[in-house]
């Protein structure tokens, strides 16, 4: 249901900016904050606001690979942790709270995250999260240590064995029981999901991500291109790649999801069955999937009293209700995989490849955003000449783990979804907006379209020209207008906290802190924009005074 | 007459007899009777002592599935018989003491056993609870089921503890995967600052070299030193302007 939206920003959104800065990159030759300052000297703002993005979006990444980390050192027991709920005190019966959800929901929301039940009550720091924590930046300071040349040298491993371990999931994915149920549920349009503004902006910041646009590391790059460098023919082929490489990555995680939801869901009603035929003695077999409805209007019927003593457990099971609980983000990737794989034959095994996938694709976006940070830092001549790459490295390394400790708390994984909500996606909207209105009004559509002949040797078609002048700003700012009348029609901001007792996520509203820190990771970001045509304004004034 | 008398006196042992028979006969059923009647008392569901069993054949066997009949509530009573003789190991536990009643299609009923040392009564429920416990598994294996598909309901089964290794595995891969990171880390390192250093006693060669040069030229006025390559735009104007004086030939 998701594809709609993901296709039309892609084609609308995705290939001409990447074209667009690209072009900029290669007709600039200089990083993101020199190439805004040609353009135009009020624009170097916007480097500095990538920079900040990037620095935010490291701060809570790693985050990810510690839990990664976590999974991987788990899977070598036998069996595995998270396949069977542990004992309850006195050995009678399993942990209550593991009853009322699945093992692998307890094993993660408990033995992983420790998670408290709200936001305000922080808990203490869980030693064993902090010490994966510490871990994965240990690694990723030893990609970076050496700067580009040693982390070009990483990306090889990093980018080529998810592809590996993805062609074996697809396989096994495929083959499970249920999955035809999610990709179903991947691939019917659901039209009232469309008019959901969410879905759009998740589809739009899903492809600013996946492509990098914004983060200023693309521009980077294409300065090292040769200036005569085709790079309209790239841009569509590496978005191109891109999508088609997200697609099979969904397919995958759907085959699986759709096994795990009807595996919930046949669960759900043998539980049910045998309630039902534990209370009123029903021979074994005559309560089916199939039957089940018009026995329970049957039994109604005829033990009116017992069926309303028995109603409040009964509960409502539903296939569809199974799909559309979408679980967040981060826990999807860790519940549902790890649910799937437990149920496979040498579980082990899955359990170490996915997770060993799982932690390269996280320390090769690491990798990207730390060199981000670096490169301006390592560029300014004030730091670079005092301190050396090792030093510098091991220093942004060192603070952002400090900060990390934050997510390792009992509420930290409510943090973490504040972090990946709100730091990058406005912000990324806002940059990017300036960027196309900067390139197409300030530097003149025109003088850009002369620069690409006289480097290229081509014109851009209308179509290019189109997009840029006019339907990727209209998108854009269209974008932050439902965003921001999302807001506005929900009141307050709200979260999914996980319940103990019931065994599930409930909705809870942020408090007053909270809010606070979402609006100072957007605002500082976002007003690095005009902070910096406001300094370079005033130096103007005062040398123009002096 | 006397083979009369004879006659008359053998009908009336035989009658004699017989009314005997009878009244033995009444009396032995009407206690049976009795029994059976205060026996059917003592297994009622929610009764005293009584437990409540539900056996899941299908789910457990499949295909492989029983019908329950009487010769399985036979088993039954007798598994009980064994499991309480074998418990209190004295041997006065018949199998007809073990009662079933209430049998349903689902397969459930309740038992009671009955003690037959006392008068109608039944064993407390609390001895027969740490009898089935104690044979759990003989019971279990006698039906081909578990501890989930035959259930004594209010007796709970002991789980198997989970297998503990003395220190988590996870530690052990941690530390192993750490050690190899910070071996890495140390070896960089310690790389680097040595290129760092030959790189600075390479320059600072250098710097003694041409100091070493400048101080040859300004003594030996004007034999170039090789190490005036290294200095670009070191030319000394007076060599230029030598060679212009000799015509070329």
């Amino acid at each position: 249901g998701f594809l709609i939206p993901y296709f039309i920003m892609l084609i609308a959104e995705g290939m001409p900016l990447l074209y667009l800065e690209l072009a900029v990159g290669q007709r600039m030759r200089k990083g993101s904050i020199g190439a805004w300052k040609i353009i135009s000297p009020y624009l170097c703002g916007v480097g500095v606001a990538s920079v900040v993005v990037s620095f935010f979006l490291s701060m809570y990444y790693n985050v990810i690979n510690a839990w990664a980390f976590w999974y991987l050192f788990h899977s070598f027991q036998d069996p595995l942790p998270w396949a069977t709920c542990p004992l309850n005190s006195n050995r009678t019966g399993y942990e209550e709270e593991c009853e009322t959800t699945s093992s692998t929901q307890y094993f993660w929301y408990r033995q992983t995250l420790n998670i408290s039940p709200s936001l305000e009550a922080s808990g203490g720091v869980q030693w064993e999260q902090a010490l994966c924590l510490t871990l994965a930046w240990l690694v990723v300071y030893l990609c970076i240590l050496r700067g580009t040349e040693s982390t070009g040298k990483v990306v090889y491993v990093t980018a080529s064995l998810p592809y590996c371990v993805l062609i074996v999931y697809l396989i096994r994915g495929l083959t499970l029981h249920g999955a035809v149920n999610g990709l179903i549920y991947m691939f019917t349009p659901k039209l009232e999901q469309l008019s959901n503004p969410k879905a759009w902006i998740s589809a739009a910041t899903q492809i600013f991500f996946s492509l990098g646009l914004g983060f200023g590391s693309l521009i980077a790059f294409a300065s090292y291109n040769e200036p005569s460098n085709n790079c309209e023919r790239h841009a569509i082929i590496v978005s191109l790649i891109n999508s088609a490489t997200s697609i099979f990555a969904s397919i995958v995680t759907f085959s699986i999801y759709g096994f795990k939801a009807t595996f919930n869901y046949e669960s759900c009603l043998n539980k049910v069955i045998l309630l039902l035929m534990n209370t009123f003695d029903l021979e074994e077999g005559s309560l089916t999937a199939d039957n089940l409805s018009e026995m329970k209007d049957y039994l109604m019927a005829t033990h009116p009293q017992e069926y309303a003593h028995l109603s409040p457990q009964l509960k409502n099971c539903s296939l569809e209700a199974e799909l559309d609980t979408a679980v967040q983000g981060t826990g999807l990737a860790f519940i549902v995989y790890s649910e799937a794989i437990k149920n496979m034959e040498v579980p082990q095994l899955y359990s170490v490849l996915y997770f060993i996938m799982l932690l390269m694709l996280g320390i090769g976006s690491m990798l990207g955003n730390t060199a981000a940070i670096l490169t301006p830092l390592t560029d300014s001549r004030t730091i670079a000449t005092r301190f050396s790459k090792e030093v510098i490295s091991g220093a942004v390394c060192f603070i952002n783990c400090v900060i990390g400790l934050i997510f390792t708390m009992e509420a930290g994984s409510y943090w973490f979804d504040i972090f990946n909500d709100y730091a990058a996606t406005l912000s990324l909207l806002l940059i990017v907006l300036v960027e196309t209105i900067a390139v197409c009004y300030i530097y003149g559509i025109r003088r850009f379209e002369k620069d690409l002949y006289t480097m290229t040797g081509r014109k851009p078609n209308w179509y290019w020209k189109l997009m840029w002048a006019f339907a990727s700003p209209l998108l854009i700012i269209s974008l932050f207008i439902f965003y921001l009348s999302d807001y506005i029609l929900t009141g307050t901001l709200q979260y999914q906290a996980w319940d103990a007792t019931q065994g599930q996520l409930v909705t809870k509203d942020y408090p007053g802190y909270a809010l606070a820190m979402i609006g100072l990771l957007v605002a500082s970001s976002t007003t690095c924009i005009p902070l910096g045509a406001l300094v370079t304004f005033i130096r103007k004034r005062l040398k123009r005074e002096s | 007459m006397e083979s009369l008398r004879v006659l008359y006196r053998g009908d009336l042992l035989l009658f004699l007899q017989h009314f005997h028979a009878d009244r033995m006969l009444r009396v032995l059923l009407l206690t049976l009777s009795v029994v059976a009647i205060a026996h059917a008392g003592l297994c009622k569901p929610d009764a005293q002592n009584a437990f409540k069993v539900r056996l899941s054949i299908k789910t457990a066997l499949g295909d492989n599935a029983y019908a329950w009949d009487a010769n399985e509530e036979y088993l039954f009573k007798a598994v009980m018989a064994f499991a309480m003789r074998r418990y209190s190991s004295k041997s006065t536990t018949q199998i007809s003491n073990v009662l079933l009643c209430n049998v349903t299609d689902r397969v459930s009923f309740w038992f009671v056993v009955t003690d037959s040392s006392k008068n109608v009564t039944t064993v407390p429920g609390s001895e027969v609870e740490a009898a089935i416990r104690m044979n759990r598994n003989r019971i279990n294996s006698a039906f081909l089921l578990s501890d989930k598909t035959l259930q004594f309901v209010k007796i709970a089964s002991t789980l198997s503890p989970p297998v503990e290794p003395s220190t988590p595995v996870w530690l052990i891969v941690f530390g192993v995967v750490l050690c190899l990171i910070l071996a890495g880390i140390v070896f960089l390192v310690v790389a680097g600052i040595r290129q760092h250093k030959k790189k600075n006693k390479k320059s600072t060669e250098r710097e003694n070299l041409e100091e070493k040069c400048e101080v040859t030229i300004t003594v030996e006025n004007g034999i170039p030193c090789e190490a005036l390559d290294l200095k670009a735009g070191h030319i000394n104007g007076v060599f230029a302007a030598d060679d212009e004086r000799f015509t070329s030939l």
